[in-house]
């Protein structure tokens, strides 16, 4: 387990240095710089002069390999800068979007499992019954919804037409603010599962241990709770692990829709700016998660299939 | 005529909202909800740091300035000084300080806080945008440059007596009213969390910021405005997508809230939503900047004239835009003091365009590269649709797309030939007609390179003129004189509309930003669903 857990971690940096890399090097061949949000009304608001000085001081005319490097060491110390747009340590702003973050994506993602798996299963148990045929229309209509077209329908039953739920904004954080924007980001993820969750029932319903237990006499609850069910487990994990890391990045469209205060809708804006430290520091939390969940999901295979090891 | 109807229905709209307002009397408590629409986030809490409209929908509740704009009135009035005394030579402000002025933490202002949040405002290592209007005092720039350490233009006669000495002879109140300038208590600054912990001059005391989300305020009982503010709560609500604004709109979650042009239409159509609608003609034009110095055709008046004849601007307002906009006539908008109310905009006849066209040597037109943003409003559908009518003279106009945000970037390089933009206009008028004065580095705001003899001296008699009135009328003279050279198509003056709740009342159609609401003078009445 500590050797999985050691091989992860061994891959968890240089992933994260080739993706800062990767954000340095699209954000000095964009146009635009940090003027860019500082500019009021359409006009610059610096003195030429005082904004050569303010580059200078920033490092900014430093050659890019320079700036990296300054960038990666700073960022080892935890250090991640300080904003453009707000002159806030990014840290420090960071730090009050990634609760709710976490949140929206924790309730999307439980949102997903249980309505994607539970669907999933009961169709691949009566394949071609009603229930199958509508389980998995309703899990290719969810996959092809636009997200801000589905949240927009949900805020318009929920809240404007049945009025059971707010339609926006954080509110006290409780659940009542959080069941929308999570269902909205959530029908992704959850379509798929229940089409990965329907396939992976139905291969090991078919697999040869599952008929030697049913001919052993087993019932075929028992069948199903102990043979098909631990089986299927693992390639719904893997979709688990990687939807969940990506559900991140990925809440920008539905943050914004429901003001919804998370990472996504704080790095578009500052995308917008060009706040550089800050997409940065952004972009950094979004892969770090992804890669936690992702090691937390090899580690869970382990745990629940013993026949999985590392070398 | 369009445009003048339109002005005149707008006019109607808010006097009549405001002479229902002046019948009842103002209810005392009360939450207002209001929205800013204009980012998924505020930028900063400190009014110093930021330069954002989305930002001063809050600084106009937690904050105050020397000046504030009187919409009323039309016009500037002092904030936070009693009276102003004006020395001959009109370059030194005697200022009688508020002696009623209390920071929410409780300390009286005095004038060392003025002095104060000026000096901070030009400290040079630090690029804040008020220096942009504090540069007027002198001794300002040494500051900036680090050559001083204090404002030698500014003087402490005693605590609630001011000296102002300006280096330029203009009205100050048009460089100290933006909250950029907003005077902040020294020990709260000094602190080093005040974007965290604001606490200003303003009506409502800050309470709560959840970032992304909403900033809350409470009624602040030592606020010198006898009986205001009326509300016990003010919340700012951060809804960036107009789709969603305008379902919490109908639903009631929310008080007021900006309108797209495809959501204008649909108010106007509803019944029961087009009576409360807030209009005015904001001091932004939009308009298409010829860099002169690019391409030959440019440098000639009559091409620049010919652009303008060959646009249908009128039927790209009425159909693009959705009447969400008011004919732009010239440079300076119709609030301004200076806009001459005869000027009619240039029509559309493309035959005299032709004709201009084959005068000035381009009878078979010419091909132009147009810069451009996304923007509904004045970005890419709009030159989409100004293609053709271009194409129709023989002028070829090819797109490029670039970001919103990096449009000021390029206009300051001067790295393109033409460039969709809106510009703020107002409220001072020598200042924003100073963006054609030749003097006026392309860094500033000249982005087209405009040099025009007649112009200059135009606008130098102007700031030499200390009545104000004369004054109007050469910049008068002045922005009809940019109307003839044409640097620009004059496309349109931005129409902002504010929805608002029939509970809510005192709103203030601002033409400076109608999002920047004096909130000590709104309230709602009982039937106000919020708690």
């Amino acid at each position: 387990m500590l050797l999985v857990l050691g091989r992860r971690l061994a891959n968890v940096i240089p992933t994260l240095l080739a993706v800062v890399a990767l954000v340095f090097l699209l954000f000095s061949v964009l146009p635009g710089s940090f003027i860019s949000g500082m500019n009021e009304d359409g006009r610059s608001t610096i003195d030429p002069a005082v904004m050569e000085r303010m580059r200078k001081e920033m490092g900014l005319d430093d050659p890019l390999v320079e700036r990296f490097a300054k960038y990666v060491a700073a960022t080892a110390t935890g250090d991640l800068g300080t904003s453009f747009r707000t002159r806030e340590p990014v840290t420090k702003m960071l730090a009050g979007r990634i609760w709710p973050s976490l949140k929206l994506v924790l309730a999307a993602m439980v949102f997903a499992i249980l309505v994607g798996v539970t669907l999933g299963f009961l169709a691949a148990l009566k394949p071609g019954s009603l229930i199958d045929t509508a389980a998995m229309v309703g899990a290719i209509s969810g996959l092809s919804l636009s997200q801000f077209w589905f949240g927009l329908m949900l805020m318009y039953l929920f809240a404007l037409k049945l009025q059971w739920l707010p339609s926006f904004g954080y509110g006290d954080g409780g659940l009542r603010n959080l069941i929308l924007p999570a269902i909205a980001l959530g029908v992704g993820p959850m379509a798929l599962l229940a089409r990965t969750t329907r396939a992976a029932v139905l291969d090991v319903l078919n697999a040869d241990f599952v008929r030697t237990a049913r001919s052993k006499g087993m019932s075929e609850r028992r069948v199903v709770e102990w043979h098909v069910l631990r089986n299927a487990l693992v390639l719904v994990i893997t979709i688990v692990g990687l939807q969940f890391g990506s559900l991140m990045g990925q809440a920008v469209v539905v943050e914004k829709l429901f003001a919804w205060p998370g990472v996504g809708s704080l790095m578009v804006d500052s995308v917008f700016q060009r706040d550089m430290p800050t997409v940065q520091g952004c972009i950094l939390m979004i892969v770090l998660f992804f890669l936690v969940i992702n090691t937390l999901v090899d580690i869970a295979y382990v745990v629940i299939d013993p026949r999985i090891r590392y070398r | 005529m369009r445009k003048l109807a339109w002005l005149a229905a707008a006019a109607i709209a808010v006097m009549g909202a405001g002479a229902a307002d002046a019948q009842q009397t103002p209810r005392k408590g009360g939450t207002l909800r209001m929205t800013a629409p204009y980012a998924a986030s505020f930028g900063s809490l400190d009014p110093h740091v930021t330069p954002r409209a989305q930002d001063d929908i809050v600084g106009k509740s937690l904050n105050r300035t020397l000046y504030n704009w009187n919409t009323a009135a039309n016009k500037l009035e002092l904030e936070l000084a009693k009276s102003v005394a004006v020395s001959a030579d009109g370059l030194t402000y005697t200022y009688k300080l508020r002696d009623d002025a209390f920071f929410h933490n409780g300390r009286k202002m005095t004038a060392d806080d003025v002095i104060f949040s000026f000096t901070r405002i030009m400290d040079g290592s630090k690029g804040y945008p008020g220096a942009r209007y504090v540069r007027l005092i002198k001794g300002a720039v040494d500051v900036e440059k680090g050559a001083a350490k204090e404002i030698s233009g500014l003087k402490k006669i005693d605590d609630f007596t001011l000296e102002m000495t300006i280096t330029d002879r203009v009205d100050p109140g048009y460089y100290f009213f933006g909250g950029s300038t907003a005077i902040l208590p020294k020990e709260e600054v000094e602190k080093g969390n005040y974007a965290s912990n604001p606490v200003g001059l303003g009506p409502f005391k800050f309470k709560e910021h959840i970032p992304g989300s909403r900033v809350v305020m409470e009624r602040f009982d030592k606020f010198y405005k006898p009986g205001k503010p009326y509300l016990d709560k003010l919340e700012v609500l951060i809804m960036a997508e107009a789709a969603a604004r305008d379902v919490a709109f109908r639903n009631k979650e929310i008080d007021t809230s900006i309108l797209g042009p495809a959501q204008y239409v649909a108010y106007r159509a509803d019944p029961q939503l087009s009576k409360g609608i807030l209009e005015v003609a904001e001091m932004f034009t939009r308009s298409m900047h010829m860099n002169l110095g690019s391409i030959k055709p440019f440098q000639d008046k009559r091409v620049r004239q010919a652009i303008n004849y060959a646009i249908d601007s009128n039927l790209i307002i009425s159909r693009l835009v959705k009447d969400k906009a008011y004919r732009a006539t010239s440079w300076l908008p119709p609030s301004s003091a200076a806009f001459d109310k005869t000027m009619k905009p240039y029509p559309y006849d493309p035959e005299k365009a032709k004709k201009l066209l084959a005068e000035a040597g381009f009878p078979n037109g010419f091909e132009f590269e147009w810069t451009t943003s996304q923007n509904e409003s004045w970005g890419l559908p709009i030159v989409e649709a100004v293609i053709p009518m271009l194409a129709k003279v023989g002028i070829k106009a090819k797109p490029k797309l670039v970001e919103v945000t990096v449009l000021t970037e390029l206009l300051m390089k001067g790295d393109h030939q033409a460039l969709i933009a809106s510009s703020l206009t107002g409220p001072d008028s020598l200042a924003t007609l100073r963006c054609y004065y030749s003097k006026t580095p392309r860094t500033a705001c000249n982005y087209t390179g405009f040099n025009n003899a007649d112009f200059d001296k135009l606008l130098d008699d102007a700031a030499q003129e200390g009545d104000m009135a004369k004054r109007d009328e050469i910049l008068k003279k002045a922005n009809n004189l940019l109307y003839d050279e044409a640097p620009v198509w004059f496309f349109n003056y931005n129409k902002a509309v504010l929805a608002f709740q029939p509970w809510v009342h005192g709103l203030q159609a601002n033409p400076t930003e109608i999002t920047h609401q004096y909130p000590e003078d709104i309230w709602v009445d009982a039937s106000s669903p919020a708690k």
